[in-house]
């Protein structure tokens, strides 16, 4: 791993990270999380 | 500040955090969850959205519901958000913000005629989380689908605690419909959670050691993150006290950022010369020499 990136991987990730968030919210991603999250998760509470 | 202040100022941050992000009192109340646009906000700890109080989703449960739909087959949003928060703190998630840590951590302050730093085959069982992780979150949701094309949310389903002692019991506690729906699969995720509270009396954090997959995920960042540990070899005298003072049996003299490191601060506070020190405390110091030296330039 050469120094440059040892030194920059924590800005690499987060910028990786920030951009990947975006390009998730442009596809709808957040739609799906909000359907989900809304309604009683039977899975979560152990009903199936 | 003294080493018991700073241990109850992790709880204390632990205890508001988990009161914040879960403050849909009327929730609890009523046996029902809480439904405004929040939701879609993904929370950095393993916190069930079905919680009653929860005003913010699950990231575990959020990607295992995006990768089970019909429309992605990858999650950029919930990857991204978690790629994002390792990379500021790593696992110091786990260990100041995470509802389930606190559960666990509240349980083995407990006192028990023997508490265990480790269990047999510790090594190999700490690899379950990446198993789960892989499997449980990633590859059944997304391959064993229905003919509709959507898949279950397998970890939520068969193994996460977190979701029984913070959806399933006050859900079913408050909603008669709901507890005249229990059948098998509450008895197992019931027993799942029973041993893992169980074991909490005896070892610190068996779940997030062994199974979880939040921290299987920020562990891999934890090294890479800007929240890193630091010793100083020119301070540090080999007491051993660190190592001494972690319940996770982590070697802190050889390896600070271990991927099973929480960032709970104890080996920090038990130092005794200083040696061992965060970025953050890096960061803090810096700025007060450079405040204190641009004070005493200006008043030159």
């Amino acid at each position: 791993m050469s120094k440059a990136f040892r030194k920059f991987k924590a800005p690499i990730l987060l910028g990786a990270g920030i951009l990947f968030l975006v390009i998730g919210v442009f596809r709808g991603e957040v739609l799906v999380v909000l359907q989900k999250a809304v309604i009683i998760c039977l899975e979560c509470v152990g009903i199936g | 500040m003294a080493k018991h202040s700073k241990k109850l100022l992790r709880t204390g941050v632990q205890t508001a955090f988990t009161a914040l992000s879960n403050g849909y009192l009327v929730g609890f109340l009523q046996g029902k969850i809480y439904t405004g646009p929040t939701k879609a906000l993904c929370l950095p700890g393993l916190n069930c959205y079905s919680c009653p109080g929860a005003l913010g989703s699950c990231p575990i449960g959020s990607l295992q519901a995006v990768l089970g739909s019909r429309q992605f087959s990858v999650s950029f949003y919930v990857l991204g958000f978690l790629m994002a928060v390792g990379a500021l703190w790593g696992r110091f998630v786990c260990g100041w913000l995470c509802p389930f840590g606190l559960a666990q951590d509240l349980i083995y302050k407990i006192p028990f005629p023997k508490k265990l730093k480790s269990i047999p085959a510790d090594r190999y069982l700490k690899a379950l989380k990446y198993v789960m992780l892989a499997v449980f979150v990633i590859l059944l949701p997304l391959f064993a689908v229905d003919v509709t094309g959507m898949g279950d949310p397998w970890f939520c389903k068969y193994v996460c605690p977190s979701g029984t002692l913070m959806a399933g019991l006050p859900l079913l506690a408050a909603n008669t419909a709901l507890r005249s729906a229990v059948g098998w699969l509450f008895a197992w995720k019931s027993a799942i959670l029973a041993v893992i509270l169980f074991l909490s009396l005896l070892i610190c954090r068996p779940f997030c050691r062994y199974l979880c997959p939040l921290g299987a995920l920020y562990g891999l960042m934890n090294k890479a993150s800007f929240y890193r540990l630091i010793l100083n070899k020119d301070l540090c005298i080999h007491c051993g006290k660190c190592e001494e003072a972690c319940d996770l049996g982590i070697p802190v003299l050889t390896n600070q950022n271990s991927m099973e490191c929480i960032r709970c601060g104890d080996c920090k506070n038990a130092c005794p010369t200083g040696a061992l020190h965060s970025t953050l405390d890096q960061l803090w110091a810096q700025k007060n020499r450079t405040g204190i030296s641009g004070r005493s330039a200006s008043s030159k």
